[in-house]
């Protein structure tokens, strides 16, 4: 079997990420109004929604390009662009904001090099993005490492806990 | 068919079952600005300058929204409604690159009109300056985003009037622009049927023809009632 | 009917397999427990509990949110002494006390020495539980622990001995008002889409909770979904639909996947679906996630967001009641709002509306947080003051420090100062000092927060999230927040106030949606009650509270040429 290799741009045919989202579209019945399901499907499957695989989408739904691009945009949780091979969530909700996520985020954001649009690291390892609130406000301030949730720690100990990504 | 009859400032006015309160309005002669609104499109009740005080209702109303009710006590013009007019439009003034002296639109533009209709004479906000780009790759068309108010006019004709949906808004807030396709340059737009229905109902200079960029743009927005009534009613007359 | 089993029976059937345990032990699997090792903790215990051979005579399982999130992972353990139940329940344990507390339990019927119990702390017996009343009891992925704690047994009764306006005439007597922050009585709500005549209607249930520092309807969707999702089924029984959706933010994929498990279970025991309970009544319920944006939890952004469209709001008149979801009659309420009504319909409107004040009845369940010693979730009856709350029950403030105000209502809401300390919890007294309920964040604050950095940051939040439709909201946040950050930064103006003050008065009055009208709430009620604070920024330039940068004024500089006295 050719293994293709993952790029972060058109998904070739034969993908068999695109059977999934063609799958999932059907499971919806093609409906233009699950629109938001299946982006979700595909930002699950590809990590981000390139421009293709939106019009593929549109296509697909009957959704006019325009509309499926707007609707993209309009959304936080979707990414048009990649994100980082590691990605440091930084919750910004009100009771993490009073324990100083505020400082935290500036402090990985100066440590990375990153700000004003740009969220991911030039060698497209580390990802610092804004959450707005992921509702674990008992362990305030907190911030999601990949998976992983951690509560509790300094702007220092969070940058150095970033830094076990790229040693 | 039901008919009501209600008040606007004070005077006894008659309504049709779907008429709205702008509709109302306008055939007595009161005079209410509006910029998203179109005769022929739907109504969105985005802009906020048509917004009235309705008696009972602690919340203004959009004019162009709300149905006419049987027995309701309007009032259009009060110190309040024209402060709120005012303050709408320097919003807008100062949100993006207006520069009326410059622009193709000067003098025959709807924001500008409503300006002087509302008294604005400053603008009593800190202009924000944002980075606008202009995309002229349209063979025939140019769009200056310096100009957009966001209106949506220009999505809503190409969706319910041409049906070719190319016109969207992308992002959200502030950050929100009117894009073709997948926010490809117009010119590549596969959609785009450069019929020139979003020129003609643009209110403001974002939208224009190359042709007339230099003359000035004179813009037709009465097609838009002469095809309903023609595809509707069967009417055919300008 | 369930299967071959009825309600009853199964019920019947696990309470008395219960009569042959040694012990119970439930371990909180809420988020905040979860990310400090709940899971571990559970494993090690349950697998303790195996290797002395008490596999079967056991029952370790996780179970919903215990709300002291500070103190996390939770455990508790009920087994029964001389006839007597008895519970213990253990704080902060790690994997070393978990296997002590397996231990203890099993060889020697007693809890682990040294581990103190807290079932008694005022944290958990000044709260009155109703929403969260089975923490403890049920795992939320095991449907038959829920059934025996009594899930379903209130759609029951009301499918086989009541009419749809009985149900609506329980809820309209209970005086259950919307918990999502309106506040708008949920009787009325319902009987109004009773009314609306229409081929199809819907029941939608709110758990975009966007408030930032809110997290009551997350809790209560991972740990006990199908008291939200029976409350849906009243609901849909009592106006006449037959499909619901539950709206879940992306941000709470745990809520997401116990909710789905949680719809498959009540479907194979035909507790959702087509002719529940044998009667004619369907009711069928999908869920649809948010993707991040705060304005979809206003009812028709929230709808423009099901259909598959950009979430901005649309104008109303017409209401959801008359024309939602695809133009359809549509009722729409809150995690919460629904979670309340099964308890309602089992135990009556009247006994719901024993407890509360006047106009506010019921419980509330707040998320406490910011600087407090108990951070979680608390559940208490309206009318408690916020004293209690911050003091009997939080536990106040740490190292103490004193209290300067506490937030409600998140981003559309006010601050709280000291003055009112001895202010009833409920709809009505809220409104007076000038914030609102809301969903049931309460960020309490100290002397270390910056009252005009907190209005900053809610502007911030209410302008990113703003949708872009109407222009008040969309260039009027740009504006509001401009000055405050001028004002942050050391360069605030004299009538930087008044501009204020204008700014408010527009967006509320002329805003299209509830995001708009409420932005400036925190501005307000900040400049209302901490005005000096606002005064030391514009005119003296300074941060009393030491937080905002004030980087843009510089020091003096020093003199070019020293003078020299004659």
């Amino acid at each position: 079997m050719n293994a293709e290799p993952a790029t972060a741009t058109a998904p070739k045919g034969g993908d068999k990420r695109m059977k999934m989202l063609d799958a999932a579209m059907r499971r919806q019945q093609f409906q233009p109004d699950a629109l938001l399901e299946v982006l979700h499907a595909a930002q699950e499957l590809y990590g981000f929604l390139a421009p293709e695989v939106l019009l593929h989408i549109g296509r697909s739904l009957k959704v006019p390009p325009s509309r499926v691009y707007g609707v993209a945009t309009f959304y936080n949780h979707f990414s048009l662009k990649p994100k980082g091979e590691h990605t440091c969530t930084v919750c910004m909700g009100t009771a993490c904001y009073v324990k100083g996520s505020g400082e935290i985020l500036e402090g990985l954001k100066k440590e990375f090099g990153l700000g004003g649009n740009r969220t991911t690291t030039q060698d497209g390892k580390v990802s610092v993005v804004v959450a707005r609130c992921i509702g674990a406000c008992g362990i305030a301030p907190a911030l999601v490492f990949d998976q992983e949730m951690v509560g509790g720690l300094t702007p220092k100990a969070a940058v150095a806990r970033a830094r076990r990504w790229t040693p | 068919m039901t008919v009501k009859t209600l008040q606007i400032n004070g005077k006894p006015v008659s309504a049709a079952e779907d008429q709205t309160l702008l509709d109302v309005t306008r055939e007595n002669g009161i005079q209410l600005p509006t910029l998203c609104h179109l005769d022929g499109l739907s109504d969105v009740g985005a802009c906020r300058l048509c917004l009235v005080e309705v008696k009972g209702s602690n919340k203004l109303l959009p004019a162009c929204t709300t149905r006419a009710v049987e027995g309701m006590e309007v009032s259009t013009d009060s110190e309040r409604l024209r402060r709120y007019r005012r303050q709408i439009v320097e919003l807008l003034f100062a949100e993006r690159n207006h520069v009326c002296a410059v622009c193709v639109a000067n003098k025959n533009c709807e924001l500008q009109a409503v300006a002087l209709e509302v008294g604005m004479d400053h603008v009593g906000f800190q202009y924000q300056y944002p980075l606008t780009e202009i995309d002229a790759s349209h063979a025939r068309f140019v769009l200056d985003h310096a100009r957009c108010i966001l209106c949506t006019r220009c999505v809503r004709v190409c969706d319910e009037i041409e049906g070719a949906h190319t016109w969207d808004v992308a992002a959200r807030g502030a950050q929100a622009r009117v894009i073709t396709d997948m926010a490809v340059p117009w010119g590549k737009a596969d959609s785009c049927t450069s019929c020139g229905k979003c020129i003609n109902v643009c209110p403001t200079g974002a939208l224009f023809e190359k042709e007339r960029a230099a003359t000035g743009i004179s813009k037709n927005k009465g097609f838009l009632t002469y095809i309903k009534n023609a595809r509707e009613k069967k009417q055919w007359s300008r | 009917m369930t299967g071959t089993e009825s309600l009853e029976q199964i019920a019947e059937r696990r309470l008395e397999a219960r009569q042959a345990l040694r012990c119970r032990v439930s371990v909180c699997s809420g988020l905040g427990c979860e990310s400090v090792g709940g899971q571990a903790v559970l494993e090690k215990i349950r697998a303790r509990m195996k290797e002395e051979g008490l596999a079967e005579a056991s029952e370790v399982y996780p179970t919903c949110c215990r709300g002291l999130c500070q103190h996390g992972p939770i455990v508790e353990v009920q087994w029964k002494e001389g006839g007597q139940p008895r519970r213990h329940l253990y704080l902060d344990v790690d994997e070393e006390q978990a296997e002590r507390i397996a231990l203890a339990h099993a060889r020697e019927g007693k809890p682990a020495a040294g581990l103190a119990s807290h079932a008694d702390d005022p944290f958990f017996t000044r709260q009155t539980r109703i929403v969260l009343a089975n923490a403890g009891e049920i795992d939320p992925e095991d449907i038959e622990s829920c059934i025996a704690a009594g899930a379903y047994s209130a759609l029951q009764k009301a499918l086989t001995e009541m009419k749809p306006a009985d149900v609506i005439q329980e809820i309209t007597q209970s005086g259950l008002r919307g918990r999502g922050g309106g506040g708008y009585p949920t009787g009325l709500k319902w009987s109004t889409v009773a009314k609306e005549q229409g081929a199809r209607k819907f029941v939608v249930c709110n758990g975009d909770e966007g408030d930032p520092g809110a997290f009551m309807d997350r809790s209560v969707l991972e740990g006990d979904p199908h008291e939200v999702l029976e409350g849906m089924a009243l609901a849909a029984y009592a106006v006449g639909a037959d499909q619901g959706y539950v709206y879940v933010r992306a941000e709470y994929p745990l809520a997401i996947k116990r909710l789905r498990a949680a719809i498959k279970h009540a479907e194979r025991q035909n507790l959702l679906g087509a002719h529940i309970f044998d009667t004619g009544f369907n009711f069928r319920v999908d869920v649809r996630t948010g993707a991040g944006a705060f304005v979809c939890g206003e009812e028709t952004a929230l709808i423009a967001s099901i259909e598959g469209s950009r979430g901005t709001p649309r104008p109303r008149p017409p209401y959801p009641a008359t024309s939602g979801l695809w133009g359809h009659p549509t009722l729409i309420n809150n995690v919460e709002t629904l979670a309340n009504v099964p308890a309602i319909i089992r135990n009556g409107g009247q006994w719901f509306a024993s407890i509360g004040t006047a106009k506010s009845k019921g419980t509330k369940v707040f998320a406490l947080a910011g600087q407090i010693k108990n951070t979680g979730l608390i559940e208490v009856p309206m009318g408690i003051t916020l004293r209690e709350i911050i003091y009997d029950i939080g536990g106040g403030i740490p190292e103490g420090r004193r209290f300067k105000a506490a937030q409600t209502g998140g981003p559309s809401g006010g601050c709280i100062p000291a003055q009112f300390l001895d202010l009833p919890v409920d709809y009505e007294s809220l409104q007076q000092v000038g914030t609102i309920m809301g969903s049931g964040g309460l960020i309490v604050m100290d002397e270390s927060s910056c009252m005009v950095d907190v209005a900053k940051f809610f502007v911030q939040f209410c302008q990113e999230e703003s949708c872009g439709k109407c222009i008040p909201c969309r260039a009027g946040t740009v504006q509001i927040l401009s000055i405050l950050d001028r004002i942050t930064r050391g360069q605030g103006e004299l009538g930087d106030l008044d501009r204020l003050a204008e700014l408010a008065d527009l967006l509320r009055s002329t805003s299209l949606c509830g995001l708009g009208q409420t932005a400036p709430n925190p501005v307000v009620s900040t400049i209302r009650y901490f005005r000096e604070e606002y005064v030391a920024h514009v005119v003296e330039h300074r941060c009393p509270a030491g937080v905002c940068s004030m980087s843009a004024v510089k020091k003096p500089a020093a003199p070019a040429v020293e003078r020299v006295t004659p």
